[in-house]
């Protein structure tokens, strides 16, 4: 089978899926929706590990040629006008490589289980679908389409579509408790916040547009498209990157993925994981042709990276709201796969795409059950020593965060090794930054995990035992935590095969960009460095939680003001309220008194010239006969009068 | 004998009697006698116009009008009773449904 009619599959499957609950869910399927949206996702997944297998198997010689062709679908459109007839078509076209075979498998894998999981979760204790069930899993299929339209596209109109798609979905679906005002708030401003980095990302295609002219993948990669860009490759860069940093979550525009935990928490896990926050990654990565021909590009993309990775560390260390902390810490971890990008080693940022997917994925998995078992708190004050109850949760919260913390020989372990050791390479500033942000990561993980499973037994109130959730919920989680703690070894940097495939496709690595870079570490002793950070980060924890809970405590007492600024998240909602939103929110106002008060106004003075017409005229047709026989009367005298007068 | 000018005076008289009942009654059957009225006088205009004329045409128009009234007065009585029928009342006023 040719690999476009994979891809074709891969998109339909869960399109249809979408498309059949969408039109039959209320009617006939109700709360045996999900077996249409798990069939979908599973017969993608499996034709994706078919796709993945295929690209594997392309031999060495031939990778140059196949993974930069672009498989044609059809013709999509024309753009210009009449007179421009010359340019050329939009194809529906895809770009099928191992960057793309990845992305699937991490995607549609994490998607499946999440999936999985939600038939569980949806439900209350006595098994009864929530409200709102069949359209939950219509957007979730929809969703998990956009963003495999977005990871096969060929172009840069379509990855601009499945982009949009994918932000529209995740409108959907965080806001998918719409009764709620928060939930609303949190789904538009997912929105809108994001639309302002797309904004960037659409004029960074008009510019490729206009200097190439061509949107293909296959023309703007290659040495004839890039030759067109030279000079303006840094706008292109920092335009797209912007795209990026609204998708990713990044410094400044950060903002909305903290709130976007209004959502049910498979959402979450979904959007954290597989399906929204990754394009941006996935984006820079694809385009590396790009980026790495400005050196300004790529240190913006790196410093950016540093700078959210530890800012949001910060934050996340400082949240009793457990899926917020995870939250800050998905913008962490997306700003070490951005460092990575930044300093060349694009295959490990990926790498660490892929090994996110799945630790993040399980933790908020889990953080959903400890949620619907504790009758929807998520509060890490208000429980604790969950562990006793909660024994399959625990567990794959220890795996998960372990592998957050980069645990020696867990996945996350791997990954960032690679980028931070990538990182020493090119500048160490960014590095320490990168290991002090590590040894943040452990440290806050793990608070997480000894205030809420460990220590005496706590309860929110009205809930009287913490009992686990349904197989339906713990099954994808044991087997989302054997990909937590597996799945770094298929991309080892030695002897790795994952590394090796996506290096085919991705521009830069050290050596070919900085060869005047020495390395400042050897790789093992970077290995045991961050090895080491990770275990000081848990024992800590382990001793400020569980031994002397009262030096939390006083340190946030000594230090308030620090304290104060970290939990508020550094006032930036504040900031952004008090600057942008507040000014619009009143020239808003403002245009809408003008509207009401002068449009208005006007309006009815044109309106009143025939209305007074019509106040003079209808005494005419009052419909009593007496009226209308005068009229004729008067007539008749006028004609008489006339007739007389001229005779 | 009577002659032209008299026969249309009278008529112009009837005309004028029938146009005046027609716009002060409001009984819809007394509205309608006033238009029976009101032919009758432009009748005697048209046997007065014919005698002017030296000639009988006037008068066989007269018959004419005599017919084609007394159908139209048919016509007009049933519909002066299924107007009763509706409403139950004769009064004209209750029919004006316009609120000019």
């Amino acid at each position: 089978m040719p690999s476009q009619t994979y891809a074709i599959w891969i998109l339909l499957a869960p399109l249809l899926a979408a498309v059949l609950i969408g039109a039959v869910g209320l009617r006939g399927l109700r709360d045996k929706s999900h077996w249409l949206a798990i069939g979908g996702v599973a017969a993608a997944l499996v034709l994706a590990l078919m796709l993945f297998g295929q690209i594997r198997a392309v031999p060495e010689e031939a990778r140059a040629d196949i993974f930069t062709r672009s498989h044609k679908i059809y013709e999509w459109f024309r753009p210009g006008f009449g007179g421009l007839a010359s340019l050329k078509w939009f194809d529906f076209e895809f770009r099928i490589d191992p960057l793309t075979g990845v992305m699937l498998v991490t995607v549609l894998s994490v998607s499946l289980m999440v999936v999985i999981y939600s038939s569980g979760y949806m439900r209350d204790h006595h098994g009864h679908p929530e409200r709102g069930y069949e359209r939950f899993f219509a957007f979730l299929a929809l969703f998990i389409f956009s963003m495999c339209l977005l990871v096969l596209a060929g172009n840069f109109v379509l990855l601009y579509v499945g982009w949009e798609l994918v932000g529209l979905c995740s409108y959907l679906l965080i806001g998918f408790y719409y009764p709620k005002p928060s939930a609303a708030a949190a789904a538009k401003k997912a929105f809108i916040v994001t639309r302002i980095g797309d904004f960037g990302f659409a004029m960074g295609i008009f510019l490729i547009f206009w200097r190439c002219g061509d949107v293909s993948f296959a023309y703007v990669f290659s040495q004839a498209g890039l030759a067109k860009l030279v000079g303006w490759e840094t706008p292109v860069a920092l335009l797209l990157f912007c795209g990026a940093v609204g998708k990713s979550a990044q410094l400044p525009l950060h903002t909305w993925l903290p709130d976007a935990m209004e959502g049910p928490s498979p959402v979450s896990a979904l959007i954290h994981a597989a399906t929204m926050v990754t394009a941006g990654v996935y984006m820079v990565a694809r385009c590396g042709a790009i980026f790495t021909e400005s050196p300004t590009a790529m240190a913006t993309v790196a410093s950016v990276g540093a700078i959210t990775a530890f800012f949001a560390a910060t934050i996340a260390i400082t949240q009793f709201d457990m899926k917020r902390a995870l939250a800050y810490s998905t913008i962490s971890q997306l700003g070490y796969m951005f460092l990575g990008l930044g300093v060349h080693a694009a295959d490990a940022a990926v790498f660490h795409l892929f090994t996110h997917a799945f630790f993040k994925s399980l933790l908020f998995l889990a953080a959903g059950s400890v949620m619907h078992a504790m009758g929807g708190c998520i509060d890490i004050r208000r429980f604790g020593g969950l562990a006793k109850g909660m024994k399959v949760t625990a567990f794959v919260f220890w795996v998960g965060g372990l592998a957050l913390a980069g645990f020696p020989f867990l996945s996350g372990f791997w990954s960032k090794d690679e980028i931070l050791h990538a990182a020493l390479g090119v500048s160490l500033p960014l590095a320490i930054v990168g290991y002090v942000t590590a040894l943040l990561t452990a440290f806050y993980t793990f608070r997480l995990i000894f205030i809420a499973f460990h220590g005496p037994l706590k309860l929110p109130q009205g809930v009287e035992h913490a009992h686990e959730s349904v197989p339906a919920m713990t099954i994808p989680m044991l087997l989302l935590s054997i990909g937590a703690a597996g799945a770094g070894y298929i991309g080892l940097q030695h002897g790795g095969k994952l590394n090796e495939l996506l290096r085919t496709v991705l521009v830069g690595r050290l050596e070919e960009h900085a060869p005047g870079m020495a390395h400042v570490m050897s790789p093992e002793a970077a290995m045991a460095m961050s090895g080491v950070l990770s275990a000081i980060g848990i024992l800590s924890a382990w001793y400020i939680y569980r031994r002397k809970p009262m030096i939390a405590m006083a340190a946030a007492f000594a230090m308030r003001g620090p304290y104060e600024l970290i939990k508020n998240k550094y006032y930036i909602d504040e900031l952004y309220d008090a600057v942008i939103v507040r000014p619009l929110h009143d020239l808003g106002k403002f245009c809408y008194g003008f509207d009401r008060y002068f449009i208005n106004a006007l309006l009815w003075i044109i309106t009143a010239i025939p209305r007074a017409a019509g106040f003079m005229l209808r005494s005419l047709q009052q419909g009593a006969i007496q009226g209308y026989a005068m009229g004729m009367v008067i007539g008749l005298l006028v004609i008489v009068v006339a007739v007389l007068s001229a005779t | 004998m009577t002659t032209a000018p008299q026969l249309m005076f009278i008529g112009a008289i009837l005309f004028a009697l029938g146009v005046a009942g027609f716009l002060t009654r409001r009984n819809l059957i007394i509205m309608f006698l006033c238009t029976e009225i009101m032919f009758q006088g432009i009748l005697l205009n048209l046997v007065g116009m014919g005698l002017m004329r030296g000639n009988l045409q006037g008068q066989a128009v007269g018959l004419f009008v005599l017919v084609v009234a007394a159908v139209e007065a048919g016509l007009g009585l049933a519909i002066v009773v299924m107007l009763y029928r509706r409403r139950g009342t004769l009064d004209a006023e209750k029919w004006s449904l316009m609120r000019g």
